[in-house]
C-alpha cells in the first residue's frame, strides 16, 4: 500500500514537473519570437519551417480536405434531400468547416506530419548530445530550436486551416452539383452568404493555438528523449498522441469560450 | 610525458565530496579532486564508473546530489542561469560523437558560438574559423557537412568548435573512441598541443590508457565512483593497485570485471 502511494506520489510529481517544463518552454518560445527577426540562423530555421508546415503539408491537406467536404456534403445531402432542403447542406458545411472541422483537420494533419517530425528531430539531437552542445556554447536550445518552429506554426497553421476550408467547400460544391443537383456557384455563394466573420476568426485563432500546443508538446517531449533510437520512436508516438488529445480538449475549451449556449 | 612542463597555477576546477546518484544508483561517491590551470588531467577507468558524469558535472549539465563543484572560481551550486551561461563560454566541451549540427557545414558549426554571441565582425569570424580549421588540419574541409566527413574529421571539427572562443577549461569525452590508432595519435597530439598553446585546463575522459600515459600531466583512475589513485603517468605505470595493473595488462581484466 505504501509502495502504491509512493508510486502515485511519483506520478503526480512527474505530471506537475512535466506540466511546469511544458509551460515554461511555451512561454520562452513565444517570447523568443522577436529574436527570430534579428538572428540569421533563427530566420533561416523560421523560413524553412514555414515551408515544411505550409508547402510540405499541402498535398495531404488538399486530399483530406477535399474528401472531408465531399463526405460531409454527401451525408448531409442524404438527410436534407428528404425535406427538399438541399441548400441547407451548404449552410451546415460552412458552419462545420469554419468553426470546427477546418481547424481540427489542420491540427491533426500538423500533429501527424509536423509534430512527429519535430519530436523525432529534437529527440535525435538530444540523444546525439547536440542539445547539450548548444547549452555548452551558451546557446539557449529553446530560443534556437523551438521559437522559430513555434512561430512558423503560429503563422502557417491558420493559413493552412483557411486553405482546407476552401478545398472542402469546393469538394462539397462538386458533390452538391453532381449528387444533389445544386448548381456549383449557387452552393459556393450560399456558403459565403451564411459564413460569419466570427466563425472565421475563431477558427483561425483555434488553429494558431493548436500550432502552439503541437510545437510545445513535440519539442518538450523531444527534449526529454532518453534511451537511443527506441526512445526517439517512443517520443514521436507520445508527441502525436498527446497532440491529438490537446487538440480535442483545446478545441472544446476555445469553442466553449467563444460560443455560449 | 613531455619534457615541456606547463605553467601550473591555482585550481581551475575542483570537486569536494561530490556525490551523484540517479534514483537509487550511486554513480559518484564522495568524489574529491582538483585540476590546476593549464594542467592536462586524464580520467580513466572501466565503463560505467562515472567518468562522463564527472565531465557533465563540471560543465553544469548535471547537478550533484551532494558536494561542491567549483569551476574557474565559481561554485556551480550558487550560480544563476545567466552566470552559468557566461561561465560556459569559458569552457569548451568535445562530446563523444562530436555533436555537430547536421544541417550546418563544418565551418558554420565552428562559427556558431561566435555568431550567436555577437560582438565579432563577419571578417573576424571568417579569420578565426579558418585559423581553427587550420589548427586541427581541416583547412579545406570547411564547406563539407558532418555527414560527408569521416569520424576523425568530425572529431577534429568538434575540437575546433570547442576551442573557437579560447576557453580556459577544455573537457573531452572519449576523444579517440571509434578511431583508428593513427587518428587516435593525431587527436592525442592535438589535445597536447592545444593544452600547451591555449594554456587551458584540460580534463580528458578516455579508455585509451596508452594515449593517456603519453600526454597526461596527471591521471586519475576511477572505479565505483571514486578515484582509486591519482598520479603522474609514471606513478600509474608503476602502480601496484590490482585494478590499475589490470587496466595496464588486460589479461588481468577479471580483477576489474569480477
Amino acid at each position: 500500500m505504501t509502495f502504491i502511494r509512493e508510486q502515485e506520489g511519483g506520478l503526480v510529481a512527474n505530471f506537475f514537473a512535466t506540466l511546469g517544463r511544458f509551460t515554461f518552454l511555451t512561454f520562452q518560445a513565444l517570447l523568443g519570437g522577436p529574436g527570430i527577426l534579428f538572428r540569421k540562423d533563427s530566420r533561416q530555421t523560421f523560413l524553412q519551417q514555414l515551408y515544411i508546415v505550409g508547402i510540405g503539408t499541402l498535398p495531404v491537406a488538399t486530399v483530406v480536405a477535399m474528401f472531408t467536404g465531399m463526405i460531409l456534403t454527401l451525408q448531409l445531402g442524404i438527410a436534407f434531400k428528404q425535406f427538399s432542403q438541399e441548400l441547407m447542406v451548404a449552410y451546415t458545411l460552412s458552419f462545420a468547416m469554419l468553426r470546427e472541422m477546418g481547424p481540427f483537420m489542420t491540427g491533426i494533419i500538423l500533429a501527424s506530419c509536423v509534430g512527429s517530425a519535430m519530436a523525432a528531430q529534437l529527440g535525435t539531437m538530444k540523444i546525439n548530445e547536440e542539445v547539450a552542445a548548444l547549452e555548452m556554447m551558451s546557446i539557449d536550445p529553446v530560443r534556437f530550436l523551438v521559437a522559430p518552429r513555434m512561430w512558423a506554426l503560429i503563422v502557417m497553421a491558420p493559413l493552412l486551416s483557411f486553405y482546407t476550408c476552401i478545398i472542402a467547400f469546393l469538394g462539397g460544391a462538386a458533390i452538391g452539383y453532381t449528387q444533389l443537383n445544386v448548381p456549383f456557384l449557387q452552393f459556393i455563394f450560399e456558403i459565403i452568404a451564411v459564413a460569419e466573420v466570427k466563425d472565421l476568426y475563431v477558427g483561425l485563432f483555434k488553429t494558431a493555438v493548436f500550432g502552439i500546443l503541437i510545437c510545445s508538446i513535440a519539442c518538450s517531449i523531444g527534449f526529454a528523449t532518453v534511451q537511443g533510437a527506441a526512445g526517439v520512436g517512443a517520443s514521436t508516438r507520445r508527441a502525436v498522441i498527446y497532440s491529438f488529445l490537446a487538440i480535442l480538449a483545446g478545441g472544446y475549451f476555445i469553442t466553449r469560450f467563444f460560443y455560449v449556449i | 610525458m613531455s619534457s615541456e612542463q606547463p605553467h601550473i597555477e591555482q585550481d581551475a576546477l575542483s570537486f569536494e565530496q561530490v556525490v551523484k546518484t540517479f534514483g537509487t544508483r550511486s554513480v559518484l561517491n564522495q568524489q574529491t579532486f582538483s585540476v590546476k590551470e593549464g594542467e592536462l588531467f586524464v580520467i580513466i577507468g572501466p565503463s560505467g564508473t562515472g567518468k562522463s558524469v564527472t565531465l557533465k558535472l563540471i560543465a553544469g549539465l548535471l547537478k550533484p546530489t551532494h558536494g561542491t563543484i567549483k569551476v574557474l572560481g565559481q561554485d556551480l551550486s550558487q550560480v544563476s542561469v545567466s552566470q552559468l551561461s557566461a561561465l560556459r563560454r569559458r569552457i569548451g566541451f568535445l562530446f563523444q560523437g562530436g555533436a555537430l549540427l547536421g544541417w550546418k557545414t563544418l565551418a558554420e558549426n565552428i562559427a556558431l558560438p561566435l555568431i550567436e554571441h555577437g560582438g565579432v565582425s563577419a571578417d573576424e569570424i571568417k579569420t578565426r574559423v579558418a585559423n581553427a580549421l587550420a589548427e586541427v588540419g581541416l583547412d579545406h574541409a570547411g564547406s563539407l557537412y558532418p555527414s560527408e566527413v569521416s569520424g576523425g574529421m568530425l572529431k577534429r571539427a568538434a575540437f575546433a568548435r570547442a576551442i573557437i572562443e579560447n576557453p580556459e577549461v577544455l573537457l573531452f569525452d572519449e576523444p579517440t573512441s571509434g578511431l583508428d590508432p593513427v587518428m587516435s595519435y593525431t587527436i592525442d597530439t592535438l589535445i597536447r598541443k592545444l593544452n600547451r598553446l591555449h594554456k587551458a585546463a584540460c580534463v580528458v575522459v578516455t579508455h585509451d590508457l596508452v594515449g593517456a600515459l603519453r600526454y597526461a600531466d596527471r591521471i586519475g583512475f576511477l572505479k565505483d565512483g571514486q578515484f582509486l589513485t591519482v598520479g603522474t603517468p609514471e606513478d600509474i605505470r608503476h602502480s601496484q593497485i590490482p585494478e590499475v595493473k589490470a587496466f595496464l595488462n588486460p589479461e588481468h581484466s577479471e580483477v576489474i570485471h569480477g
